[in-house]
């Protein structure tokens, strides 16, 4: 089910630093045309469908169109991801519509603190099972029982 | 042939960046986010000590998005909770047909937890069961799971997740420990790099940006790969656009193995693969749909493929494995029933709908069908495209299930990669541990996730934990080896030149023909890729054969992939991307040269259902309970199998 861009709505992402779908695609597929400041799928047969590039789009101007190889045409599978949540619409094939919503995150994005409230590591205990963190709050870890 | 040389007389030179790092972790995923979590918090003890830890990461993707979890996932498979790790051992091996490293797996599963628990705290929603046993999904402020709260187990080592941002939360907590400052992202490494005094040394590693005319040269003390297993090596189902929807990422390209088997690294059980059973087409994940929701696969009659005149044929040549029914048992029967025109193979999603439904409200009936189709849109979006598309309605009609092509893995439900060192208190045979765990059998260089070898079943929370054990090894190698500097053999011209000759070729070439495609002085690595699927899945073991090999078809395609790997020296790109392309499938052939020596030499069919070896069809625990390790020899070019004892540790 590659992705595909919508002609009238991308808007090359002029606005920002960087292409939004070219950052995030982790396949190295979508790509700018200097031409027409328009981004597109370069390699559609080596799409995972993962839809990374259809979430993180601000212009919400790229969709996924079933892999033609298995998947009749017709249906879709729409997300609207925000920032706690995502929405999903899918469409069938007979125009039957689903509405799905689900969490996505507990904290703010951009407010994990990676080691906040966790003991400092001592070095003394580097070569011993356990992370710093079970070392530092006093776990001994199991050992196999003969 | 004529080899061919870059010279830089038709490409670009691209300017080359020397970064020094003490540690260098190559990939972005699980592993290495778990990596860089524990590796910075103990430099940060060894800076107040007065030494500073400079540890650098390189991603050729992104990190919000990269490796096995990108999309997401709907449930964590890893999780011990109230279970003792022995019992993890267990199932592991079971699964696994008898031969793993318990020292590795036994391990994993006593630290796992930790992991898992900082992803709650980092902001993943964990579901939880409320008082009454209902399930609440994981925003609804249920006790988290370190204060006691229950989770929602779909199997015995299980939890449900809602996992849409799991790889984002889990790369936030990883970019802020290291800093962006050490984060190399679209850079992809092509090789790593021996040093030039030391024997056996890892020294650094090289490779290109994806993004502009740039070679990265790392230089460092240890490196920790995560690089993830291989995908699309073998001819995949799908014919055309689908040929993208491999069950597995696409985007893992064979690297970790490529990479370290080039310097040396001893590898253990690359025969293994893992061929899952999944939705036909799309790949939708099947487990939550056994475990979670109770749902029994059948053939089209409705028939347990597992039971009966099945059964009894395999318990004949597979006993005792048959009878525990292990992945690969399944996926036997199952082929049996296809084979006499039984299918299509079914999971009967409609009747456990409906099964389940009986004890519920409306309300918790609409719970339900949202819970099944979360399944797909956490982790595999395309399979709702694929029921959206043929008006499937999993409440109301049954889906197809089928055996997809082989992967090669090591973190899910397969165990191919590197031999490592364990830990040294798990009584562990001598040499199965050389003071750092995780450290391959080349100084320096770490293994972790799908590529660190014999220890499957650890998933994402496993990979993440055993990045975090890695990291405390290469931390100890740094710190033991502090006065080492890496020297590195040949200039950064010379592998530059290397890295960059798919440019020359094509620059020097392209004006031969009209169509720049077709061309009989080099190969795209489209058709690289094709000719590389075609031997795999013809000589050993694909779909087209039903996974059936043997010594002389293996014979045969291992003569055919010795010519592809020299045609590889011809592959011409056009651009950054079929750059990383043609170095991606290079990646690839090593991977599967690997794979296909080690079927060769393990005489005997270990794992029917995924692979076999039609003259050596039954397995042979007498000759064959043992590990299957090899070396490639990178002064003599050299590649040696060779046999490794089992050795059973839990009971």
């Amino acid at each position: 089910m590659p992705s595909f861009v919508i002609t009238e709505k991308c808007d090359g992402c002029k606005a920002q630093d960087k292409t939004a779908c070219q950052y995030i695609c982790p396949n190295d597929l979508m790509t700018l045309n200097r031409d027409l400041m328009k981004a597109y799928n370069q390699e559609p047969d080596q799409c995972w469908e993962c839809y990374n590039c259809v979430k993180i789009c601000p212009q919400q101007a790229i969709e996924v169109r079933g892999y033609a190889d298995f998947v009749p045409l017709g249906g879709s599978v729409i997300p609207m991801r925000g920032s706690d949540s995502i929405m999903w619409t899918v469409k069938f094939r007979n125009g039957k519509l689903k509405r799905f919503k689900f969490p996505i995150r507990t904290t703010a994005e951009g407010s994990v603190d990676p080691y906040k409230g966790l003991p400092e590591a001592n070095l003394d205990n580097l070569k011993k099972p356990g992370y710093f963190t079970h070392q530092g709050a006093g776990k001994a870890l199991p050992s196999i029982k003969k | 042939m004529e080899k061919e040389t870059c010279t830089f007389s038709y490409c670009k030179r691209p300017e080359v960046v020397t970064i020094e790092s003490d540690i260098l972790i190559v990939g972005g995923g699980m592993s290495a986010c778990g990596a860089a979590f524990e590796a910075v918090r103990w430099a940060q003890a060894t800076e107040k000590a007065g030494k500073k830890i400079k540890i650098t990461l390189v991603d050729k993707a992104a990190m919000d998005r990269s490796g096995a979890v990108a999309m997401g996932l709907s449930a964590i498979n890893t999780y011990m909770g109230e279970n003792d790790p022995a019992d993890y051992v267990r199932y592991v091996r079971g699964d696994l047909m008898g031969i793993i490293r318990e020292d590795i797996v036994y391990d994993l599963g006593r630290h796992v937890d930790d992991s898992v628990q900082l992803f709650e705290e980092w902001g993943l929603p964990v579901w939880k069961k409320d008082e009454a046993g209902h399930t609440l999904d994981g925003a609804a402020g249920g006790a988290k799971l370190k204060d006691g709260g229950k989770p929602v187990r779909s199997g015995k080592w299980q939890i449900m997740i809602n996992g849409e941002s799991y790889k984002v939360i889990v790369a936030e907590a990883a970019k802020k420990a290291l800093g962006l400052e050490n984060i190399y992202e679209r850079v992809f490494i092509t090789k790593f790099l021996l040093d030039e005094k030391e024997d056996n040394r890892i020294a650094g590693a090289i490779g290109f940006s994806v993004r502009e005319n740039k070679v990265y040269l790392f230089k460092a003390n240890a490196i920790l790969s995560g690089c993830g297993g291989a995908v699309n090596v073998f001819r995949p189902r799908s014919t055309a656009e689908g040929q993208g929807r491999a069950w597995y990422p696409v985007w893992n390209s064979g690297s970790g193995y490529a990479t370290g088997a080039m310097v040396g690294a001893e590898m253990t059980m690359m025969e293994n693969r893992f061929v899952p059973a999944r939705f036909k087409d799309g790949y939708g994940p099947v487990g939550a749909w056994f475990l979670f929701f109770k749902a029994k696969a059948t053939n089209a009659m409705g028939e347990d493929y597992c039971a009966g005149e099945n059964f009894e044929e395999t318990k004949k040549l597979y006993s005792p494995y048959a009878e525990k029914l292990g992945t690969c048992i399944r996926n036997h029967m199952m082929m049996m029933d296809m084979k006499k025109g039984k299918g299509p193979i079914l999971m009967n999603t409609d009747k456990a709908m409906a099964e389940l439904a009986k004890t519920m409200d409306a309300k918790q009936i609409k719970h339900l069908e949202a819970e099944a189709w979360e399944d797909f849109l956490d982790m595999c979006i395309g399979q709702a495209g694929v029921w959206a598309g043929m008006d499937i309605e999993p409440d109301k009609a049954p889906s197809e299930i089928m055996p997809t092509e082989p992967y090669l893995l090591g973190s899910h439900a397969g165990c191919a990669g590197f031999w490592v060192s364990g830990p040294d208190d798990l009584g562990a045979p001598a040499d199965w541990s050389w003071g750092y765990n995780r450290m391959s059998t080349v100084k320096g260089l770490f293994m972790m996730g799908d590529i660190c070898g014999a220890s499957g079943h650890k998933f994402s929370s496993g990979s993440h934990a055993e990045g975090r054990i890695a990291a405390k090894g290469a931390l100890a190698f740094v710190l033991d080896n502090k006065d080492f500097k890496p020297t590195i053999s040949k200039p950064a011209d010379e592998i530059t030149a290397e890295i960059y000759l798919p440019f020359e070729l094509y620059e020097k070439y392209k004006n031969h023909s009209t169509a720049p495609e077709v061309n009989p002085n080099y190969i795209k690595p489209r058709m690289l890729q094709a000719r590389l699927q075609k031997i795999a899945d013809e000589y050993f073991g694909g779909v087209s054969t039903w996974y059936m090999t043997s010594a002389t078809l293996l014979a045969e395609g291992l003569k055919q992939l010795a010519m592809l790997k020299e045609d590889a020296a011809k592959t011409a790109a056009k651009d950054l991307h079929e750059l990383l392309r043609a170095w991606e499938n290079y990646h690839r052939i090593w991977a599967l040269e690997a794979h296909a020596r080690h079927i060769q030499f393990r005489e005997e069919s270990r794992y029917p259902g995924y692979y076999y070896r039609g003259d050596f069809l039954p397995i042979d625990d007498k000759n064959w309970k043992c590990f299957v390790n090899s070396r490639f020899d990178p002064k003599t070019g050299d590649w040696k199998c060779f046999k490794k004892d089992y050795v059973q540790l839990v009971d």
